[in-house]
């Protein structure tokens, strides 16, 4: 096995065992108040019948070890069990709404993505000039606001005042075509673009520029080679790796937006389900959503770690 | 002195001063009591009694903002000291002891890291009562982990220097070398942290309270305002917009602070951490 190859392969085996743990993680937080959790979900008004049923629903009479394996078991075969407010399988749930946000997440990076990098660009190549500061600024403006406070601004003046948007997401079908479920998600997209956008592109620029900064760059320079030589095959293969890694980190933190924003905008996602079912003290929906949550966000990450390797130069050539 | 801060950072710390002076005296400057229902309609416009209007339910927008502010203020500093007592604790005593005890507590800490700190905290507040005690608990346990992991990492260097080494030498245990050793050196990259720390605090408790997972009606605090609002805005009213901007303003005013703090400590020390 390569050093490459050998590296995947552990980078991987922790991004598992790391699930794992967290699985152990989540299912431990549904257990931080000793005591009764029946009682703390139904209050202090609640019959002892309800009680009983609710313990028994839960499985609480068994011991948690056993309690988590089952739970665990549930999870690795694709049963993620019922939802106690509705008795319904979480499964069918989660299975529609995965979806809508998955939808309401690509088309937040497809635009996210490439405006960063290309913003990135602009702020090394202008670096502390203008076009740099004024990016910096809109930047630190855009990272100090809260996810939903700049989804209401932008829905009460671009979707109520101008009308140029639908205001809210509830006009979404799922089924409908593809022009008009983007019309009402054009703002929830927005949203997310705005306060992924301004990380990202901190983040590259960042990256960039300590590339460029670098002993090896300055030595093709000195060699006299052309600025684009220098790029081409200096700066490029080794930005590229950590652009990436910047690009996936930040990806990963759409996982947060998406929770706010889809509350913000109505929007028949994963966050709002999860939310919703807080309120309602629904354990078994919560777990679930919590987990899918946490491995779209290790995944992410672990791809991250994964396209660092691939794409690295040095690591291209063992010595 | 005055003249040699930038720009940016008089504004921050003009804007800090006054949020915090605001918070500190809101009973006496409110105009209404927070919870005082002022008139008998909802959402009424700016008027000269009602400099912001009134919010859903009838009760003066800016005495609520204002109290709002006191809260979300007051929640956001506890938590932070909370996270940093905590964070900055444990780290040294990880960098300290080394060994298994810095490997279980950092191990912990990536772990706790390793998912988003909203989502853990939505799992966790599905069992527990939602009570301001609560929320500061779990939103300072939560960032902790930072304050860790940079507490750690400045510790760590600290605790290789010569008159660390001679202490240890003179016999001095290692709870004294934490705190007097360790802890005068430390103090200064941390304190820089806190503005950061501070402003994710602000953010962390209002997101939770316009999820309704926050502080409680009828105590005002500025997420929970946006959220009572907020079904306003699609009728055009924008009363859900004030609290919504106010943290904005609170949030960047601070960083902007933190940001001078920041690049003094670290043109100072060289490097941060």
């Amino acid at each position: 096995m390569g050093p490459v190859a050998r590296l995947l392969a552990q980078r991987i085996s922790l991004g598992l065992l790391l699930l794992f743990l967290v699985s152990i993680l989540i299912f431990l937080g549904t257990m931080v108040l000793p005591g009764d959790v029946a009682q703390q979900i139904l209050g202090q008004s609640a019959t002892p019948e309800a009680l009983a049923n609710l313990r028994a629903e839960l499985g609480v009479n068994d011991p948690p070890v056993a309690r988590y394996f089952e739970w665990l078991g549930g999870l690795l075969t694709g049963d993620l069990g019922t939802a106690l407010t509705s008795g319904q399988s979480i499964n069918e749930a989660i299975g529609r709404r995965l979806s809508n946000t998955l939808f309401l997440a690509f088309w937040a990076a497809l635009i996210t993505v490439p405006l960063a990098i290309f913003l990135g660009l602009l702020a090394v190549r202008y670096q502390e000039r203008w076009p740099d500061k004024l990016i910096s600024a809109t930047t630190l403006t855009t990272i100090s606001m809260p996810e939903f406070v700049l989804g209401y601004i932008l829905m009460f003046f671009v979707g109520v005042r101008l009308g140029w948007l639908p205001p809210t997401a509830v006009g979404f079908r799922p089924d409908g075509d593809l022009l008009s479920r983007l019309e009402s998600i054009a703002l929830p997209v927005m949203v997310l673009t705005l306060v992924v956008l301004a990380h990202m592109m901190r983040m590259t620029r960042a990256a960039i520029l300590n590339v460029m900064q670098s002993a090896y760059i300055e030595t093709a320079e000195l060699k006299g080679l052309t600025t684009f030589t220098v790029i081409r095959r200096h700066a490029f293969p080794n930005a590229i790796s950590p652009v990436i890694n910047v690009v996936m980190l930040n990806l990963a933190y759409l996982v947060v937006g998406v929770v706010v924003v889809e509350i913000v905008f109505n929007y028949p996602g994963m966050g709002q389900y999860l939310v919703d079912h807080v309120t309602k003290r629904d354990v078994p929906v919560v777990q679930a959503c919590g987990i899918i949550f946490a491995a779209i966000y290790i995944g992410l990450n672990l791809t991250a770690d994964v396209v660092s390797i691939l794409t690295n130069p040095r690591l291209r050539h063992p010595k | 002195m005055l003249t040699r801060i930038p720009l940016a950072a008089l504004i921050g710390l003009f804007f800090t001063a006054l949020f915090f002076l605001l918070a500190i005296f809101a009973p006496l400057i409110a105009p209404y009591g927070y919870d005082e229902v002022v008139s008998p309609g909802f959402w009424e416009p700016a008027s000269a009694e009602h400099l912001f209007g009134t919010d859903n339910i009838g009760r003066d927008l800016l005495s609520r903002m204002i109290y709002g502010l006191r809260t979300t203020i007051w929640i956001a500093t506890l938590a932070t000291i909370l996270s940093f007592t905590t964070g900055a604790v444990l780290g040294f005593l990880a960098a300290v002891f080394g060994g298994w005890v810095d490997q279980a507590l950092s191990r912990f800490v990536d772990l706790v890291m390793s998912i988003p700190s909203l989502i853990l905290a939505l799992v966790i507040l599905s069992v527990t009562p939602v009570t301001v005690l609560v929320l500061i608990l779990i939103m300072g346990f939560l960032d902790s982990t930072r304050v860790y992991r940079l507490a750690r990492a400045v510790a760590v260097d600290i605790n290789v220097m010569d008159f660390v080494e001679a202490a240890k030498l003179r016999g001095e245990g290692r709870i004294w070398v934490i705190f007097r050793e360790i802890l005068p050196n430390a103090l200064s990259p941390l304190v820089a942290e806190m503005g950061l720390r501070f402003i994710f605090m602000v953010l962390f408790i209002s997101t939770l309270s316009f999820l309704g997972l926050g502080i409680q009606p009828p105590t005002a605090d500025l997420g929970g305002m946006v959220r009572e609002n907020s079904e306003g805005l699609t009728y055009g009213i924008g009363a859900a917009l004030y609290p919504a901007i106010t943290i904005a303003l609170l949030a960047i005013s601070v960083n902007l602070v933190a940001d001078w703090v920041l690049s003094r400590t670290t043109s100072l020390k060289g490097g941060r951490g």
